[in-house]
């Protein structure tokens, strides 16, 4: 039992903390440690200045351009880009589409699109659930007919998330309808360009355009644009589900949310006091930090498994839904703190075209649209009913 | 980073368990429950024969000089396996010891099984705070005189002697002016009222009488007991914290086994997703547990007592949730056999929620846990 850094492991940290220090954008850092919206070319940037450094691919093998990190290591490069205040890596092509393509793409798709994929060439969105299949997605329909040398894609896809900007989609579609749902499916990748795909808007609680509903009206896909073998989709898209999961809790960026709690809450007075010395909230801050605490060693427990090759198996799912319930309840305490303060709603400033809220309470002005955003994480990647699905199956054996 | 147990802590762990299994077995502890000490000689020689007693004692002392971790795993399986032996106070005790200083032969006759200990450290007043003391320790000639009662003093009755906190000095809750004795239960002006506890564990409200106390009888300085005694209750909750964990997982693994063979509806109860969610939700706090009882046992003998404090209080609070839910939910899913007290998983229930009252509950340490420095620096 031995819950430190080994010297190596410290020594990894304050190299990616220098280079952080160094590297991250003031203006983009100020946008993430102040909850403002990121744009695409915001996310862009900071996956090519990384992609310089060679830091993209933190969970793939050297030979496909990866940095052959380490769990532990993985981690704490995470943890480092929490705390200092980078954009995330969006997970679509990196931490999605590219470990289908590295186990079961062609020699030419890797070629093809793993360097695109490092370097940001290409914006990957995600093509799973439609309208009539979310939790229960092997009943997806969207469908895709072989002619000569093409797929011809019909259906529609939803909840895609930032697809507005995005040039491909990995997709699910329906190959087959005969036998077993999940054995009629293929993973398809599909040039976003395509005539005969419309991207809609979906506009949620917080008014941000975060996700769309993708339509497919016979869409020209090339047969060579299919990853595997044609009606095998199920077993790579519950290859991906499995894959790079242990930032799902995102502990590091948790914790650092736990201390702007604590500064908004000592700002907030309440009773001629700071919020943070009144019995009732300080001990709803403290049984959170708690439960974070928890959860940062359950993380380490798996990570430390999974560093035994024992592989982070359905443990990912715990983590899912008790990494997604501390950030929600972080983001339902920094609106409680700020209580009337929240009301305001001022999305230029969200969008950084006021460089101050009109509420005049900067800290205070994207509170309550985080909050309504953040509800979607029980929602996403798995409900988190899905997951206590997963759980009594593979675990309790239920 | 390393979560695995060495081999040592390993076969601890293993010998203890299979002890259980064998010689103290539900049935077996049933008749230990209801003899009038409610523990067994036996036993305690067969904890001792294994070496139990003398693990966490000083190597100088006969002992194995075992970590808080090796306690842990120890622990776990004294909790799944529903121990009543005054194990908890005699090593609690042993830490007050060993935290005092010069106290060599007492600690070898702990690590031989002959000396079995009891904390009074209680009062009928103080609720959870053990710096609200009105005990009195009074200088009388070369030693001290002992006025007061203790309440609640787990094993006080099976011990041969006694840990006792008492005021020299200052006002009733004041951490200054704490003396800390140990007193040979065989003491005149000792009375001892012992009393079956609903866990079926023993405790006892002890009165000190103008007990009269050799200067020897002192541990560590007059009037400066309070860090002694903040640091072994700590440790004391560590003990606690991963006797909790070993009784969770003996209350998860008999649901799930229960699940898994009633029948209702013509299927096992298994099947109905309400019950596999709460099942679902028992293991995620079972886990959440367990990452608090092995971060405490890490931290609990930190060089800085704002991060012991800050860490086992954290540990005791979020345990003092679990603990709750998994209990509950047990009985819950048990059905009309969770509330018999004819299961283990029944006494277990009982086991943990006495475990929440013993040494600070949930909102006491989640206070605590607000109360040192650092909660606030980032405001």
């Amino acid at each position: 039992m031995d819950l430190n850094y080994t010297a190596d492991d410290l020594a990894f940290r304050d190299t990616v903390r220098g280079y952080l220090d160094a590297n991250l954008p003031q203006d983009l850092q100020h946008k993430v440690l102040n909850h403002k919206r990121l744009s695409k070319e915001d996310f862009v940037r900071w996956h090519k200045i990384l992609a310089k450094q060679g830091w993209v691919g933190t969970g793939w093998p050297v030979e496909y351009g990866g940095t052959g990190w380490s769990a532990v290591q993985r981690h704490i490069w995470e943890e480092e880009c929490a705390r200092a205040g980078t954009p995330t890596i969006l997970p679509f092509g990196v931490n999605m589409v590219a470990p289908v393509i590295m186990a079961f793409g062609n020699e030419a798709q890797k070629r093809h699109y793993l360097p695109r994929i490092l370097n940001c060439d290409d914006w990957w969105c995600q093509g799973y659930s439609e309208p009539g299949s979310g939790s229960d997605l092997a009943s997806l329909k969207c469908r895709a007919d072989r002619e000569g040398d093409f797929y011809i894609v019909n259906g529609q896809k939803t909840w895609t998330t930032l697809g507005q900007h995005a040039d491909m989609i990995f997709c699910l579609v329906r190959t087959d309808s005969g036998g077993r749902k999940q054995e009629g499916i293929s993973f398809l990748l599909i040039d976003m360009h395509t005539p005969g795909i419309t991207v809609r808007p979906i506009i949620m609680l917080d008014e941000d355009h975060e996700v769309n509903e993708v339509w497919f009206d016979n869409v020209k896909v090339p047969v060579q644009n299919l990853v595997g073998e044609e009606n095998k989709g199920w077993t790579y898209a519950k290859y991906l589900l499995g894959h790079e999961r242990t930032n799902i809790a995102a502990v590091g960026r948790a914790k650092r949310e736990m201390e702007f709690l604590k500064r908004i809450a000592g700002r907030q007075q309440k009773n001629g006091k700071p919020l943070i010395d009144d019995p009732l909230f300080s001990t709803k801050v403290a049984s959170l930090e708690i439960e974070l605490m928890a959860l940062e060693v359950t993380v380490l427990r798996v990570i430390s498994m999974d560093s035994a090759k024992r592989g982070p198996g359905p443990e990912a799912s715990m983590l899912k839904v008790k990494g997604t319930e501390v950030q929600q309840q972080l983001t339902e305490l920094m609106v409680e703190a700020v209580g009337p303060y929240g009301m305001p709603f001022d999305p230029e400033y969200l969008h950084g075209t006021h460089e101050h809220s009109t509420s005049d309470d900067d800290d205070a002005a994207p509170l309550a649209s985080y909050y309504f955003n953040f509800r979607k994480t029980s929602i996403y990647g798995g409900s988190n009913e899905i997951q206590k699905n997963i759980i009594t199956q593979m675990i309790l054996g239920l | 980073m390393d979560f695995s147990f060495n081999q040592d802590q390993q076969q601890f762990s293993d010998a203890l368990r299979r002890w259980i299994e064998k010689d103290y077995t539900f049935e077996q502890r049933k008749h230990i429950v209801l003899s009038p000490t409610g523990t067994s000689d036996a036993a305690w020689s067969t904890l001792a024969e294994l070496g139990m007693t003398a693990l966490p004692v000083p190597e100088a002392q006969g002992g194995f000089a075992g970590t808080a971790v090796d306690m842990l795993v120890v622990m776990q399986e004294i909790g799944r396996g529903l121990v009543v032996e005054p194990y908890f106070a005699t090593v609690l005790g042993a830490q007050f010891l060993k935290l005092a200083g010069g106290q060599e032969s007492l600690l070898e006759q702990v690590a031989t099984g002959e000396l079995k200990l009891g904390c009074a450290i209680g009062e009928k007043q103080a609720r959870h705070d053990l710096a609200d003391i009105v005990t009195t320790a009074s200088r009388n000639g070369d030693g001290f005189r002992l006025d007061g009662t203790k309440t609640v003093v787990i094993h006080g009755g099976q011990a041969g002697m006694l840990i006792v906190s008492a005021r020299s000095s200052g006002g009733q809750r004041d951490t200054a002016g704490i003396s800390l004795f140990v007193v040979p239960v065989a003491t005149a002006g000792v009375t001892v009222r012992d009393y079956r506890t609903i866990d079926s564990q023993h405790a006892a409200d002890i009165t000190f009488n103008s007990v009269q106390l050799p200067a020897s009888a002192l541990l560590g300085q007059e009037g400066a007991g309070w860090d002694i005694l903040d640091a072994a209750a700590d440790y004391g909750i560590t003990l606690l914290c991963a006797e909790a964990l070993g009784a969770m997982e003996a209350l998860n693994a008999a649901t799930l086994e229960y699940l898994k063979t009633r029948q209702q509806f013509g299927v096992p109860i298994g099947k109905f997703q309400a019950l596999q969610h709460r099942m679902a939700d028992m293991f995620m706090q079972l886990e959440q547990a367990r990452s608090m009882a092995t971060l405490a046992a890490v931290k609990v003998g930190s060089d800085d007592p704002v991060e012991r404090r800050r860490t086992v209080s954290a540990a005791k609070a979020r345990i003092g949730q679990a603990m709750k839910f998994v209990g509950q939910q047990a009985v819950q899913l048990h059905g009309g056999m969770g509330v018999t007290n004819e299961l283990p998983a029944a006494h277990h229930f009982k086991r943990l929620t006495m475990i929440e009252v013993t040494l600070g509950d949930t909102d006491h340490h989640l206070a605590r846990f607000v109360a040192q420095p650092g909660f606030r620096q980032a405001a």
